[in-house]
């Protein structure tokens, strides 16, 4: 092999660089958090699987007919009727913001903007 | 034809986990096996391509220039397009690498009429670099399901790529629109210019296809057909932890069909022109110094050559030349023996 003294550093920051989670990972892996369900309540506005992976777009949903068609009024999947608040349809259950939302969104990495404008009790209640 | 074959090649690759997943219920083969598989593919692959280019001998010092090669001292030479030293050859493979600088210089020939037009057409450097910044930016964002926690730079990297949030939850990330832009620019380019398409094989477009498959799966997987991103990092994270697992909640066929997808370009990296990822650095013409007449390139396989010195030729006919009458240079041999010596 010609030029080992350069190819070998290269084949290594190759390696290094393709293997680079296991590395970011290695000493200092958290375990993976578990978001805190509602302790009474044990169904939400729609199934959980599609809330799993469609709440966001619900949410999104419920702010532009909320803000923009004056609609205070959801019929799910099921025909039931919810009203379209996230702070006393939403967060009547799921009341805790760290235990809940955050869990999940920190963990992977999501930059939701609802706490801009929205406020949990807990929070409202550290400015009274 | 070679466009025609390239996408039914994706197409089938598209229905494979779609069917192996959606239908049959494989999760843990196109989820945890060919993943794996796969990436092995891809790191030895391309460690035995580089092993196999370093060890072919460079009979020539062949850099391509494109400036004045560094002469007399009163002529100014062009540092990057002919470089002298290591240093200036580091730079230069620095400027190609990153900003892509030999295609800056790309032209465009044009009959007009009965003269040929030269002009300047900098759209694929645009296409060329939109395409693999993107990329490499998705690939270092989705390090966000392969950590955890995640480290700063990345979520900061997240955080820059994804600030544009009007355009709807979740935010779009600037990189995806980018990619797509760049990915449909370079495939239109061999379509649409007779010139290019003429020499465009099936090679060149499937892993355009490949790629945009995998970007588009990517993009829908994020606004439209959404999957439990949490099950996601469960499994992502299982995979680099080398404890796999597949989580309990059902993820949706579309992310197996995306992952089945990047480990089909991953497996087609070493064995494909994808691999002048790592060829950049072999390429003689740009990793060499144009320094010919200053250092001496030695050609790999040449052998010993045996040969006769001029004091060992005087030494050999020193009667004859005494008798012809003609000059000894004995003191000059002895300084040659010397100087052997102190070497």
């Amino acid at each position: 092999m010609y030029n080992a003294n350069k190819v070998i550093p290269g084949i290594i920051i190759f390696i290094l660089f393709f293997t680079a989670p296991i590395w970011l990972n290695f000493g200092r892996l958290e375990a993976i958090p578990q978001p805190e369900l509602p302790k009474g309540e044990k169904k939400c506005v729609e199934s959980k699987e599609y809330m799993r992976a469609y709440h966001m777009k619900l949410l999104d949903d419920w702010r532009k007919k909320a803000i923009r068609e004056n609609q205070y009024i959801y019929i799910n999947s099921k025909g039931e009727k919810y009203r379209i608040s996230l702070q006393k349809t939403c967060l009547k259950c799921h009341n805790n913001r760290e235990k809940f939302c955050d869990r999940c969104h920190n963990f992977v990495i999501t930059h939701p903007d609802c706490w801009h404008c929205h406020f949990t009790k807990e929070e409202a209640k550290k400015w009274q | 034809m070679n466009v025609g074959w390239s996408l039914l090649a994706v197409i089938v690759l598209l229905l494979i986990p779609w069917i192996g997943v959606g239908v049959l219920g494989l999760d843990s083969l196109f989820g945890i096996v060919i993943p794996y598989a796969c990436f092995l593919v891809f790191i030895i692959g391309l460690i035995y391509k580089m092993i196999y280019w370093a060890k072919s001998p460079q009979p020539f010092k062949i850099p391509t220039t494109c400036g004045q090669q560094k002469s007399l001292s009163w002529i100014k030479h062009s540092r990057l397009e002919s470089p002298f030293t290591t240093w200036e050859v580091v730079l230069r493979m620095f400027f190609e690498i990153v900003f892509f600088r030999s295609l800056f210089r790309n032209l465009r020939a044009e009959l007009q009429g009965r003269r040929l037009i030269y002009g300047s057409a900098k759209w694929l450097w645009l296409g060329a670099i939109l395409f693999h910044w993107s990329f490499f930016i998705i690939l270092l964002r989705h390090l966000r399901l392969f950590t955890n926690p995640v480290p700063e730079i990345i979520q900061g990297l997240d955080f820059m790529d994804s600030f544009l949030q009007t355009l709807g939850v979740p935010p779009v990330y600037i990189t995806d629109v980018l990619i797509i832009a760049g990915l449909t620019f370079l495939l239109l380019r061999r379509l649409v210019d007779p010139k290019v398409s003429y020499l465009s094989h099936g090679s060149d477009y499937f892993p355009l296809f490949l790629i945009l498959s995998i970007a588009i799966t990517g993009v829908l997987m994020r606004y439209a057909i959404k999957v439990d991103i949490y099950g996601v990092k469960h499994l992502t994270l299982g995979l680099v932890t080398l404890k796999p697992t597949i989580p309990d909640v059902k993820i949706g066929t579309i992310f197996y069909i995306h992952i089945f997808l990047v480990s089909v370009l991953a497996a087609y990296f070493p064995f494909s022109k994808l691999c002048h990822m790592v060829g950049v650095f072999f390429s003689p013409t740009r990793n060499m110094a144009n320094n010919n007449r200053y250092v001496r390139h030695v050609n790999p396989w040449d052998y010993p050559v045996k040969y006769t010195t001029y004091c060992e030729w005087q030494e050999r006919f020193r009667d004859l030349l005494e008798q012809a009458g003609l000059p000894i240079d004995d003191e000059w041999c002895k300084e040659q023996q010397q100087t052997q010596k102190t070497q």
